[in-house]
């Protein structure tokens, strides 16, 4: 277990302690970290590319877990602005809340957040899952290309707005859909992602209660109609 | 950028500590704004009729006492003065348009940053840290306080274009993000008689407030227009006499993170800023809903 006190030492020696680790072998790569003392700093654990374990005790700040690739990154607190972005693969966690942008344009990889995330999670996916186990903010999965975002709780205005591909998952209200986005019928092959997904992210919650939203393709090609003249 | 940060005490023992909890605050959102800041601290609260003043001239050695032998003397009234760097509050009773009136037309070297029962405001160009170690910021004392570091991006860095900006006896705005019709808006208000010093977007907003607040507006009812009628990226923290307000725009681009416990509530741009704080393992944490209007006060509590 490698311990870093961000009171003793900086977010770049952090960063720079977890870069190194892909290039190391994969017998020595499975390490552990613990950060302690985050007290919202920003850029943390950015950019790891190997099997490591993160765990930070504390709330972080912007772009946590940013481009992660391979390992695990928990956050026990709240997350600031866009944690996870550009995520690879690999898992990341937060185990409060997350703020805006949660996730945005994540290829890959699986983010789990225990309570809500605030505006445009999922913004621009390209392929990553994200499981919310509260709610979302507006404009969530805004453009979204690719991947699955699961919603146990609420999803405010505009879910999906100019969605061009990707799966959403909504178990509660959705306050209104975005311009290309449709309530879908869920089909047997839906419930079985949803579920194997929801089992991923630790989540009891039945794919049963779930609708699904995706889009109709009406943003493929220009239509007249959407012009406000 | 910029950054906003204040904190409004519910539990008045920590009143002598304000300065101290409140001068980390500023300086961790340095990042978010190095090139001026400024904060309103509110304390006692004078009987009505007595009116506050924070003044700032910026030339070496002013002399403040004759200064303040003329008002006394225009304004046949009592005076109280007391220095700091390069501000000076003034104590006195007076009707506070002709008293404005009278220093625009013959002290013009003199501005006037804010005027009311308690608020005192204070702003410098500079690093976050210098400004508040230059007017001994962890000594001062009261109920709540709100503040600003700034990166400019609408106009030039001066101290007229830092925050807060006055709007109002006791009421002051502080901005995170920019408004896109704030020409148009500041020809509709000169119209209605509102006077602005500078082409900055943010003292619209503040000369906005000013006319709503004379129109008869409540602050919350005067929010809730605001955000009818400033178009742009927000996040406003407004001091008034006994509390503050937060509101976003309604697309909530701005960051703002709050935190409240029994002994205060805070805002902040960014949760480094509050984490120094007492008890804000505990604390409630979370963000304000877009184009809602959050209000805190002594008389509501």
């Amino acid at each position: 277990m490698n311990c870093f006190d961000l009171n003793q030492q900086s977010v770049r020696e952090l960063n720079q302690a977890l870069h190194n680790l892909a290039k190391a072998t994969p017998e020595t790569a499975a390490e552990k970290f613990e950060v302690l003392n985050a007290r919202g700093a920003h850029a943390l654990a950015c950019g790891i590319n190997s099997s490591v374990d993160v765990v930070i005790k504390d709330h972080v700040g912007y772009y946590c877990a940013g481009m992660h690739q391979c390992g695990n990154v928990t956050v026990e607190g709240n997350a600031g602005v866009g944690v996870a972005e550009n995520m690879m693969s690999g898992v990341v966690r937060v185990q409060g809340n997350a703020s805006q942008a949660a996730g945005a344009t994540a290829h890959g990889g699986l983010l789990v957040v225990e309570g809500d995330a605030a505006a445009r999670c999922g913004i621009s996916l390209k392929g990553a899952d994200i499981v919310v186990k509260g709610n979302v903010g507006h404009m969530s999965c805004f453009m979204a290309q690719a991947g699955t975002l699961v919603v146990c709780g609420d999803a405010g205005d505009n879910l999906g707005d100019s969605l061009y591909e990707a799966h959403i998952y909504v178990q509660g209200e959705v306050k209104s859909l975005g311009t290309a986005c449709v309530e879908k019928p869920m089909r047997s092959e839906h419930l079985e992602a949803l579920e194997v997904l929801l089992h991923r992210a630790d989540s009891d919650a039945n794919p049963l209660g779930f609708k699904r939203y995706g889009t109709d393709r009406s943003l493929y090609n220009f239509h007249i109609d959407n012009a406000q003249l | 950028m910029c950054g906003i940060v204040g904190i409004y005490l519910k539990n008045p023992a920590l009143g002598p500590r304000l300065g101290e909890l409140f001068e980390p605050m500023l300086v961790a959102m340095t990042g978010r704004g190095p090139d001026s800041a400024g904060f309103a601290v509110y304390g006692t609260v004078l009987e009505p009729g007595v009116l506050k003043l924070n003044l700032q001239c910026l030339h070496e050695g002013y002399a403040w006492q004759m200064l303040a032998d003329a008002l006394g003397k225009t304004f046949d009234a009592e005076l109280t003065l007391t220095r700091n760097d390069n501000t000076a509050t003034l104590i006195l009773k007076a009707d506070e348009p002709s008293l404005r009136a009278y220093l625009r037309d013959q002290h013009p070297d003199v501005s006037l940053l804010s005027a009311g029962r308690s608020i005192e405001i204070y702003k410098e160009i500079g690093l976050p840290q210098k400004i508040a170690s230059q007017f001994s910021l962890t000594a001062m004392q009261g109920s709540h306080v709100i503040g600003h570091t700034r990166m400019a991006t609408e106009s030039t860095v001066t101290i007229e274009g830092s925050h807060p900006f006055s709007s109002g006896l006791d009421v002051c705005l502080v901005h995170n993000g920019s408004f896109s019709n704030h020409n148009r808006l500041r020809e509709q208000l000169r119209r209605e008689g509102i006077e602005f010093q500078t082409e900055n977007d943010t003292e619209v907003a503040a000369g906005y407030l000013t006319w709503r607040l004379r129109e008869g507006d409540d602050l919350k009812t005067a929010l809730h227009h605001a955000l009818d009628d400033l178009d742009g990226f927000y996040t406003l923290t407004i001091g008034t006499r006994d509390g503050f307000a937060v509101v976003r725009d309604p697309i909530g681009c701005k960051p703002a993170i709050l935190a409240e416990t029994d002994d205060y509530v805070a805002i902040a741009s960014e949760y480094q800023a509050l984490a120094h704080l007492p008890g804000i393992e505990g604390a409630k944490l979370w963000e304000p809903e877009p184009a809602t209007v959050y209000t805190w006060s002594h008389q509501a509590a």
